[in-house]
């Protein structure tokens, strides 16, 4: 659906040259949710907005739905506009407008009669979950509520890729949630390419199928999220997969266990999708002659089912805790002996 | 109470102004937009950046801003014979009414135009819209408090200019002020001629306030 090749661009400026997207190549397919992380300044933005050519390479190809946008006219530009739909951070909506008045909006742009834009209307704010506050304005509304009206009206075209540019960065958390609910419905629904960009992991590991980490431009590790978070290779993703992994700092409880049975064993169990959802510890610890204490854990829902971290320390004789580790192993909890006293 | 005033003059003068205000209020709204349009436009990177029509175009409005306006309806003597064949009447104070006013609104609405939120024109980009539709479908709707609050201070600044005009012939409540009050020493006149200058200043005011409450939508 989308594929950038050698993507590279710059700006410069009065301090020079700054190097915003960097080589970056990418292929995200159709239906996915495809999400690209990284901090302030590392060119995500930069990197959405060439998708729909709000900015123009410097160099490197960009093909969208077919289309190779830097070979494009201004008109024909306009006609892939439709097609591939923004949300933004601050919404951006007309405060001019009613809420129904800004969905209509991109309906008006292309000539829709009157008629048929008001069933669309209709469609579209009950999908968001906005019925009866048509008539309202943006100032009335909560942010959450502008989001929605924001999603509508980039749905309004029934566009084939849905651009997200830090769509919930200015939300709070809840309101966060049920914008992402509401991003995997119509993903769902509508089998739309959704590309987001974000700084919260959070994001990432809720609603993406693959992500794409950014860092001074480039894109330095891509992936199914789930391998992501199993598997962080670059230390930036580690970083971001930390945000998430939410098993606060447990060094200090690992020297005190440490200290008090110096002959036990600390592991981490990472657990994905069923594993996490069955009693796999508690029957490899009844067949193994060995105690446990519990030192901290989480588990959390991506789109591919749950996450699962787990710290444990392993009490008992050498050889049936290695024992245990190998059963563990082979029901593929991946195991990480985190101190090994004895 | 006023034994100097011609009741029946007075009436015909206040039109005399009123007929001058509206008229060159609304060929300076007219004026003015486009003005202020092309002073926008041509200043933004999102739509048709140009910096030399920018340049002229600044230069010229600040010109005409800058003269008293006065001196501008002397200087504009020859113009207006050109045009009109005279220089006395109402009719004959609109070419510089308009010329002195069109360029002091056009600045206000380039400052309204440029209080609209830059990501607004992105979104509406990044759905397609041409330019002109920029134009007329997001610029002018979201600038319009600003635009609407920017003529009521500018047909206010128009029936001050009108009663200067008056003094060099322009008729209306200026002109029966000076010639029939200050010139006779009819104070009685004077006096007058200057409440109903207030009053239209003041209906004016108040139209324009309303219409401004009416049209912002900004705040709940």
């Amino acid at each position: 659906m989308i594929q950038l090749r050698n993507v590279a661009k710059w700006f410069d400026t009065k301090n020079g040259r700054v190097q915003a997207v960097d080589d970056v190549s990418l292929t995200i397919d159709r239906g996915e949710i495809f999400g690209i992380i990284g901090y302030s300044g590392a060119g995500k933005s930069t990197l959405i907005r060439l998708l729909n050519r709000l900015e123009s390479p410097s160099s490197g190809e960009i093909e969208v739905a077919g289309s190779e946008l830097t070979k494009l006219t201004p008109k024909e530009l306009r006609g892939v506009r439709k097609n591939v739909s923004m949300v933004f951070q601050h919404f951006n909506l007309l405060w001019s407008r009613t809420v129904a008045e800004n969905i209509s909006f991109p309906l008006e742009l292309i000539g829709v009669p009157a008629s048929e834009r008001k069933r669309r209307v209709q469609e579209l704010v009950e999908l968001v979950g906005l019925a009866g506050r048509e008539d309202s304005y943006p100032s009335q509304l909560s942010g959450g509520q502008k989001q929605r009206v924001g999603i509508a009206r980039a749905l309004a075209t029934n566009p084939d890729v849905l651009l997200c540019d830090e769509a919930t960065s200015a939300l709070d958390p809840k309101t966060t949630d049920s914008i992402l609910e509401l991003l995997v419905s119509i993903n769902k629904k509508l089998g739309l390419t959704i590309v987001l960009i974000t700084h919260e992991m959070h994001v990432i590991q809720k609603i993406c199928h693959r992500v794409a980490v950014m860092e001074a431009g480039k894109v330095v590790e891509t992936g199914q999220v789930a391998d992501v978070f199993q598997h962080p290779e670059q230390p930036i993703t580690k970083e971001f997969v930390k945000q998430i992994g939410a098993v606060e700092d447990l060094s200090l409880t690992f020297e005190h266990l440490k200290e008090r049975y110096p002959t036990g064993r600390i592991v981490k169990l990472k657990f994905l999708n069923e594993t996490a959802e069955q009693p796999i510890l508690s029957d490899v610890l009844k067949q193994h002659e060995i105690g446990f204490n519990i030192i901290g854990g989480n588990v959390t829902q991506s789109q591919v089912g749950a996450l699962g971290t787990l710290f444990i320390q392993l009490l008992g004789e050498k050889v049936e805790i290695e024992r245990a580790v190998d059963s563990l192993r082979s029901q593929s909890v991946e195991v990480e002996v985190e101190s090994d006293v004895s | 109470m006023f034994p100097n005033v011609d009741w029946q003059v007075m009436m015909e003068q206040t039109w005399e102004t009123l007929y001058m205000t509206l008229v060159a209020g609304a060929a300076t709204f007219v004026l003015g937009l486009a003005l202020g349009l092309i002073l926008y436009i041509t200043n933004e990177s999102l739509l048709l950046k140009n910096r030399p029509v920018y340049v002229l175009v600044s230069a010229i409005v600040n010109v005409f801003r800058s003269i008293p306006f006065i001196i501008l309806i002397i200087l504009l003597i020859p113009f207006t014979l050109f045009l009109l064949d005279t220089m006395l009447g109402s009719t004959a104070a609109l070419p510089a009414l308009i010329i002195g006013a069109a360029p002091f609104y056009a600045r206000m609405v380039e400052l309204a135009l440029r209080e609209v939120d830059r990501g607004v024109i992105e979104a509406a980009e990044s759905m397609g819209a041409t330019k002109w539709q920029i134009i007329y479908k997001v610029l002018i709707p979201e600038a319009l408090p600003a635009i609407v609050s920017g003529i009521t201070v500018t047909i206010v600044a128009i029936v001050g200019y009108t009663a200067m005009a008056g003094v060099v012939g322009g008729g209306g409540l200026g002109n029966l002020a000076f010639l029939e009050g200050f010139q006779r020493s009819q104070n009685d006149v004077t006096f007058v001629a200057t409440v109903l200058i207030l009053l239209i200043v003041f209906v004016v005011q108040f139209i324009g306030d309303r219409l401004v409450t009416k049209i912002d939508k900004r705040s709940a």
